[in-house]
């Protein structure tokens, strides 16, 4: 514990022209969850609620000295499990959105690919 | 490419490169909300600009500042914070129930979410990676004096440190105290040696600085 703290002082020497985000998702993420409870689309403590379940997940991993997920993968999942509940967006369709975008059509098809739907 | 396709802002993607893991799904996410129309993608960048740009700790810094010179809003801060920053036109998400809370030379107040990463995003933007970790929130309420002077704090025997968790609707905003010397400073020069960790807590302020505050400006 006392080395992590250790290593979290080296995080203090990020200037304050650091990005709150690693990485464009997490900013994404940040912004999708931000952008339905603005509309009334999401309850933001029902999303908190989630968030604290993945956190504690991601804490009991570390506290047994396994790598835990980061903030934002725990961010995702509870705005996933959010949006499942609510009926929003289920797995499968994500899913399936996933393998396209992993699996872009070439470019020759691109002109003709449509939306895909999951029944 | 779909309109979906967001540049991520890097440049470095190849036209067709797919992205893997939680990119690939806050992607896939997000394509499946805008096409619901359940999110507009224009919106998404303007919170995201926001956030980076211009929320954030120099939005608190002022409001201690100004409670500083001026001790009739001081205690109207202490007595009603959400409206008193509101004076200063600062609200709105995770600002919607304020507490400012005083350092003295006995109390000295610092903040935690021991659950997430609850924090008062109209002052002082997005909580720091040290404030959401699980060394922090597991080590800041059992712990306190030991926290801070891993990160770099003595506070004396003879002061009391009370820690405040925020898993609740409630935020914090702690009220550092004045460095002596600085009598002959204005407002915006005191603001300027208000940093992010001493209205978390974690940090005094100091004068003359020890180095360049680590307050965040607005981009240009």
């Amino acid at each position: 514990m006392r080395k992590s703290l250790e290593d979290l002082m080296k995080s203090r020497g990020l200037t304050a022209s650091d990005s709150n985000f690693a990485e464009p998702w997490e900013a994404r993420a940040f912004a999708l969850a931000l952008s339905l409870s603005e509309s009334g689309r999401l309850v933001w403590d029902d999303f908190r609620q989630h968030l604290i379940m993945e956190i504690d997940e991601a804490d009991k991993d570390v506290a047994s000295g396994k790598p835990g997920v980061s903030y934002y993968e725990c961010w995702l999942r509870a705005l996933e499990a959010v949006l499942s509940a609510t009926g929003m967006a289920d797995a499968a369709e994500i899913d399936s959105r996933d393998l396209i975008a992993a699996n872009p059509p070439t470019p020759t098809k691109a002109a003709s690919a449509g939306p895909i739907k999951v029944a | 490419m779909s309109s979906n396709d967001h540049d991520d802002g890097h440049g470095h993607h190849a036209h067709n490169a797919p992205e893997t893991g939680p990119a690939l799904r806050v992607k896939a996410l997000e394509a499946v909300l805008v096409e619901k129309g359940l999110v507009d993608p224009a919106r998404l960048d303007t919170l995201i600009d926001t956030y980076e740009h211009k929320v954030g700790p120099h939005n608190g810094a002022r409001i201690v500042a100004r409670a500083w010179i001026d001790p009739a809003y001081k205690k109207r801060l202490l007595t009603e914070a959400t409206a008193a920053i509101a004076e200063m036109g600062y609200g709105g998400p995770q600002g919607e129930y304020m507490t400012v809370l005083e350092n003295t030379p006995r109390v000295h107040n610092m903040v935690v979410c021991t659950l997430c990463s609850c924090y008062p995003w109209p002052v002082l933007g997005l909580p720091p990676v040290w404030y959401k970790s699980f060394a922090y929130r597991s080590r800041a309420v059992s712990d306190p004096r030991g926290v801070l002077h891993e990160l770099g704090l003595e506070i004396p025997a003879e002061v009391e440190v009370r820690v405040w968790d925020s898993s609740a609707d409630m935020r914090y905003l702690v009220l550092p105290m004045r460095p002596p010397g600085t009598e002959n400073l204005g407002e915006p020069e005191l603001a300027e040696l208000v940093t992010r960790d001493s209205m978390i807590g974690t940090a005094v302020v100091e004068y003359p600085p020890r180095k360049p505050p680590p307050v965040a400006k607005p981009a240009a």
